[in-house]
């Protein structure tokens, strides 16, 4: 059989691109569980809202870099609100119930979205649409563009984690969330800002990945379902295995929908989980534990 | 293991009657009015409520896992699913139609797959297996979507109603009344199977296994098989639940195999109450009526989700236990 290699460098590209995304998908996801334990059903369907909430922006402003702001600091102040009306009072119960909790959620605003928007996908127009040449492809730069703007924002979370006051008081909460406490910190509004955040980082990519498929009420189950994926894959909380993971992971993707069905591709990332945990429980990208 | 239960007073047994004559009773009339049911119910409603008996049986059986184990299982449409197409393919193969084999062959296939996915996901524990349950499930999802020469496809798979039979003895047409009461004598006796089964000692490790797993792994049992034994039993009840489903509405769908399928289980038994079987088929009934009224209030368009989603969410923040949480002791005596 002859190797295909002008689809292997395309779907290289592709899966990158998708991978970019995931990324910024699942690191908001490996956020919210590394600090608050927290297992968010609901996050696909905030990428969900991002997306619609930026078709309305766009609507009415016309430009896309105000809906991609303006988008994910809506889809921040649900979030917020979000949680404190239901997982604060759960701090302390069983982790399953953050599941549940969130799940209801995820039921709740696909359906409201599916009420206000209607069934039929809403679409974002490319903010740029200049194309270079890939081979027999017309490859958009716009594609390229997600891509970087992906790695931007990953990368200015990490510094932010890392140099912020904020940042620093995340990661305190991570450590230890009693000393935390102790220390003046105050604990339960640096939980609510962490969700806060993961929520804005999903509608972000919401708003990106909407012009390239289409925006409709289901995409939430997707995409929460690979960024799980690549969660656990990567290891739970761990932001650079995240990143690695959603890139391996729609690396295989990609490449197997050369020879098989896109939708039976998926099956590639589900088989990477399932050795992942069977074989390496606490995640591909790090090392394991003592 | 032989230890006397210690005796305590719970406020339903105090009358003076025992425990038992008060269960037996209330389970009697409870049967006597779900079989009298048809005779009074309008053709729609008779129907409505065949089907929450079903789904009561699929959320019963998920209610071993979450209820008794302490496992939440995302993935239960899988075992339904395969329990429908199981059913589908021995009416489909078969002719004449025969119901005893769709039972055979979607109890089959509802134990495979639950053999399979017990096997590697009982290695994790909490939130990863609920993950793990519910990719499996989706991978199930998609074999049955895109394998279309075999299982149909999106369309999935359509075929007629088998007659009621007893080898040699009887064979009849079902008709909406006995197709009610064979559904209702297969869930009232997987009922009584499941209770006694969770009250016997094997029960009563998966008791254990939910309340300190490491304990009980302590104490000499081997959890790792406790839990593969009881994400079968699970599997094979969800199997029967998909089987009555094929044989009440003549198709098997691959939307049954989605992952709402798995979440309307999991609602079911959270509003109606873990850890006591019946309030699985209570908290069905709850949802699918709570449904159906609010779409004949507010119309077909209306999103129903919403308010139940925040029923959902209040249930569990505020009345854990469920509907039926504060007769969970009282029942599992």
């Amino acid at each position: 059989m002859d190797i295909p290699w002008d689809l292997i460098v395309i779907q290289t590209v592709n899966g990158i691109v998708t991978g970019m995304i995931l990324a910024l998908v699942a690191s908001g996801l490996t956020l919210i569980f590394g600090i608050m334990d927290v297992v968010n059903f609901a996050h696909g369907e905030l990428f969900m809202l991002g997306a619609y909430a930026g078709v309305v922006v766009i609507s009415t402003t016309g430009n896309f870099w105000a809906a991609l702001i303006l988008a994910s600091m809506i889809v921040a102040l649900i979030g917020a609100g979000m949680q404190i009306v239901t997982l604060r009072p759960l701090i302390g119960r069983d982790p399953l119930n953050t599941i549940l909790v969130t799940f209801g959620f995820s039921l709740i605003l696909q359906n409201y979205a599916l009420w206000q928007f209607g069934p039929v996908a809403r679409r974002i127009p490319e903010p740029i649409t200049g194309y270079f040449d890939l081979f027999y492809l017309q490859y958009p730069w716009y594609r390229i563009l997600i891509a970087g703007l992906s790695a931007a924002i990953i990368g200015g979370f990490w510094l932010f984690l890392k140099y912020s006051k904020f940042g620093v008081w995340i990661r305190a909460t991570t450590q230890d969330r009693v000393m935390a406490q102790a220390m003046g910190i105050p604990v339960p509004w640096v939980l609510t800002g962490v969700f806060a955040l993961g929520a804005a980082m999903a509608a972000a990519s919401g708003v990106l990945f909407a012009p390239l498929v289409g925006v409709n009420h289901t995409m939430g189950l997707d995409w929460v379902l690979k960024a799980f994926i690549v969660v656990v894959v990567g290891g739970m909380g761990n932001l650079v295995g995240s990143v690695a993971a959603a890139i391996f992971v729609s690396l295989l993707e990609a490449y197997a929908s050369i020879w098989v069905s896109p939708a039976q591709a998926v099956i590639v990332s589900f088989i990477v989980l399932i050795l992942t945990l069977l074989f390496r429980p606490t995640g591909l990208f790090v090392p394991t534990p003592k | 293991m032989t230890t006397t239960p210690v005796e305590k007073t719970s406020p339903l047994g105090r009358s003076g009657l025992s425990h038992n004559a008060i269960f037996w009773t209330g389970f009697c009339v409870v049967i006597a009015i779900l079989i009298m049911a048809p005779y009074v119910l309008p053709p729609f409603w008779r129907r409505f409520l065949t089907e929450i008996l079903i789904w009561g049986l699929l959320a019963m059986s998920s209610d071993i896992l979450i209820g008794y184990t302490g496992m939440v299982s995302f993935g239960h449409s899988a075992f339904f699913g395969l329990g429908m197409y199981g059913a589908a393919a021995a009416l489909l193969i078969v002719s004449p139609p025969n119901l005893w084999l769709a039972v055979l062959f979607g109890l089959a296939g509802a134990s495979a797959a639950a053999l399979f996915v017990a096997y590697f996901s009982t290695r994790l524990r909490d939130i990863y297996f609920a993950i793990t349950t519910l990719i499996f499930s989706q991978i199930f999802y998609v074999l049955i979507f895109t394998w279309t020469k075999v299982t149909g496809g999106e369309n999935g798979l359509i075929f007629t109603r088998p007659h009621f039979t007893i080898p040699f003895i009887f064979d009849t047409k079902f008709s909406a009344y006995t197709l009610h009461w064979f559904v209702l004598a297969v869930v009232a006796g997987s009922y009584l199977f499941l209770r006694r089964v969770m009250r016997s000692p094997f029960g009563m490790v998966l008791q254990s296994i939910r309340e300190n797993e490491a304990r009980t792994r302590a104490i000499g049992y081997p959890v790792q098989r406790y839990k593969i034994v009881s994400v079968m039993l699970s599997g094979f009840f969800a199997g029967l639940a998909g089987v009555l489903y094929a044989v009440q509405n003549q198709f098997a769908a691959p939307d049954f195999v989605f992952f709402i399928t798995s979440g309307d289980t999991v609602i079911f038994n959270v509003i109606g109450g873990i850890g006591t079987l019946v309030g699985p088929i209570v908290g069905a009934g709850f949802f699918q009526l709570a449904r159906e009224l609010l779409s004949r209030v507010f119309g077909e368009q209306f999103p129903y989700l919403i308010p139940l989603g925040v029923v959902f969410i209040v249930i569990i923040i505020f009345l854990p236990q469920g509907l039926l949480g504060f007769a969970r002791r009282w029942l599992n005596r």
